[in-house]
């Protein structure tokens, strides 16, 4: 039985919008002694604690968001839906600390299988083979006829957006290595597409807005690292929601589209001077800095019009120029504790320099890895932020806090409720971004279709009845 | 369900973001830098070949 009639979608702040992110996590298993061991195995281990009480290796947690195992047998974390920059940042990193603690359960049932090693996760981009995985943006976008060449506007932004938000990696090539502003660049394939695996766009078309489809659509972003940084999170997303709304209000960007998208993006990615420029459809050149740079003035010139003056929106606008100012001078000391591909390069230059060693050196790429393991006490990210190397955006608290309570102003809020008291109940249940479903021999479903909506009266119901 | 312990915040809770970002002194900062490569450099310098090339997965999207 559907629950009720679906209400009507709410007026919503142009300003308000959906956001979420997905994280691929990369899967290690460290067990020199043992036999070997495929990734499929160590994943189903590691996530036996979760198939026990949720049922599956797909579930809803009682923050909201979402916990799988990907293609790959990458553990996957997709948030909760946030309508603020602050919250996206404390459920991405909640999604560090969920899979960090399914570790050692599963280090343990793997050591009672008689495969004694230790599990690594990394929130990074490529395993050491050069195989890609992601971290996923997902925009809530209002509906138009024009969705791709909406979007298409954005790509000489998203190609350019790693001199500000890469992740940094050390690129090994036949005639020795250097450092990359992005791990990402140079697995895309194409601008925009509906395929994902096979051919990788750096916008996905694939139409799941998750929500009254008439109303929204979603952007799906595939070219963006996975950063660990707060800060350079926060940058991440911060700058294409103010573009986003720029576009939204019907308002035109400075036309920078490129002549050969996957060529600029490698060659920004593998010049960390910043001084590679590429070619635009219109014969001009333009450095990364050049065309980040160009977006960023077409904010600040909307704002107070189209873009409210917020603190949070100051912040993004503050390390987007710092960002832009210290790659155009080669100085990333202003930027060294908020940008992760200076935090990082910062690490490795200096460890380089102890060891005397050229970049392609297997004790830096060790490094690198040490710098993306999640673990709190062996990871370097976090013992870098723990040193106050790392900058912060968001509080110890907030995080803590959105491991286990969804968003409180948004969908995923009913979800959580709905999660937390169905498995109190002991009754059968499933969910979905947009169903709340109890079975039973009388199965009731609540659809909601409305992403903005935190309060409805038929979950309610739905929650008084479980009981019953 | 997964549940974390909380560890001491470094920030208040409702502290706004400081204007420069709350890096300690150059000096300072160096120094826990080489402090914290001085306390992994026997871990990183492990096998390190080894551990590295173990880590293969196939892709993701």
């Amino acid at each position: 039985m559907m629950f009720g009639e679906v209400p009507p979608a709410q007026e919503v702040d142009p300003a308000r919008r959906i956001m979420g992110l997905e994280t691929e996590f990369g899967l290690h298993f460290d067990a020199p002694n043992s036999r070997a061991v495929t990734p499929e195995e160590v994943a189903g281990h590691l996530f036996h604690s979760v198939v026990e009480w949720g049922r599956s290796s797909n579930v809803f947690l009682t923050n909201g968001s979402r916990l799988y195992i990907d293609v790959g047998a990458h553990p996957e974390y997709a948030t909760a839906e946030c309508d603020s920059l602050s919250d996206l940042v404390a459920y991405d990193k909640a999604g560090e600390r969920i899979v960090q603690d399914l570790v050692a359960t599963g280090e343990t049932r793997l050591a009672s299988a008689g495969l004694e090693g230790s599990i690594y996760l990394y929130k990074n981009n490529t395993d050491s083979a050069g195989n890609s995985y992601g971290c996923h943006e997902n925009y809530l976008v209002r509906r138009r006829a024009d969705f791709k060449a909406f979007a298409s506007v954005l790509l000489p932004f998203f190609v350019s957006r790693q001199i500000v938000a890469g992740s940094g990696c050390i690129t090994r090539t036949p005639h020795g290595a250097h450092y990359s502003f992005s791990p990402r660049a140079d697995h895309m394939w194409e601008g925009m597409s509906s395929a994902t695996t096979r051919s990788r766009p750096m916008i996905n078309t694939r139409d799941e807005p998750h929500a009254h489809a008439d109303l929204y659509r979603r952007m799906h972003v595939i070219v963006g690292d996975s950063t660990m940084a707060e800060p350079t999170t926060r940058l991440k997303v911060g700058s294409t929601d103010l573009l986003l709304r720029i576009l939204e209000a019907r308002l035109a960007l400075p036309d920078l589209a490129l002549a050969h998208e996957m060529q600029a993006i490698r060659q920004i990615a593998h010049d960390v001077t910043g001084a590679a420029t590429v070619e635009l459809a219109d014969g001009r050149r333009m450095t990364g800095a050049d065309l980040q740079e160009a977006c960023l003035e077409a904010v600040r010139g909307r704002l107070d019009d189209v873009i409210e003056r917020t603190e949070e929106t100051e912040q993004v606008l503050d390390l987007w120029e710092r960002a832009i100012v210290a790659v155009r001078t080669g100085s990333t000391s202003d930027v060294e504790t908020e940008l992760e591909w200076a935090v990082k390069f910062r690490l490795l230059e200096r460890y380089r320099n102890r060891l005397g060693c050229p970049l392609d050196d297997p004790r830096l790429a060790r490094l690198e890895m040490a710098f993306h393991d999640v673990s709190p006490t062996r990871g370097l990210f976090n013992r870098l932020q723990a040193d106050a190397l790392v900058s912060r955006v968001v509080s110890e608290d907030d995080i803590v806090r959105a491991t286990t309570e969804p968003p409180a102003t948004t969908r995923a809020s009913l979800r959580g409720r709905f999660v937390r008291e169905a498995l109190a109940s002991g009754r059968d249940y499933t969910v979905d971004w947009v169903h709340l479903k109890v079975s039973g021999t009388q199965p009731q479903t609540v659809l909601l279709k409305d992403p903005f909506r935190n309060v409805d009266e038929r979950v309610d119901v739905l929650l008084a009845a479980l009981d019953g | 369900m997964p549940q974390t312990t909380s560890s001491s915040s470094p920030f208040e809770e409702d502290a706004p973001e400081p204007d420069a970002p709350a890096a300690p002194t150059a000096q300072s900062s160096t120094d826990a830098l080489d402090s914290l490569l001085d306390e992994i450099d026997d871990t990183i310098q492990t096998n390190a070949s080894q551990f590295v090339r173990s880590f293969v997965q196939k892709g993701g999207q």
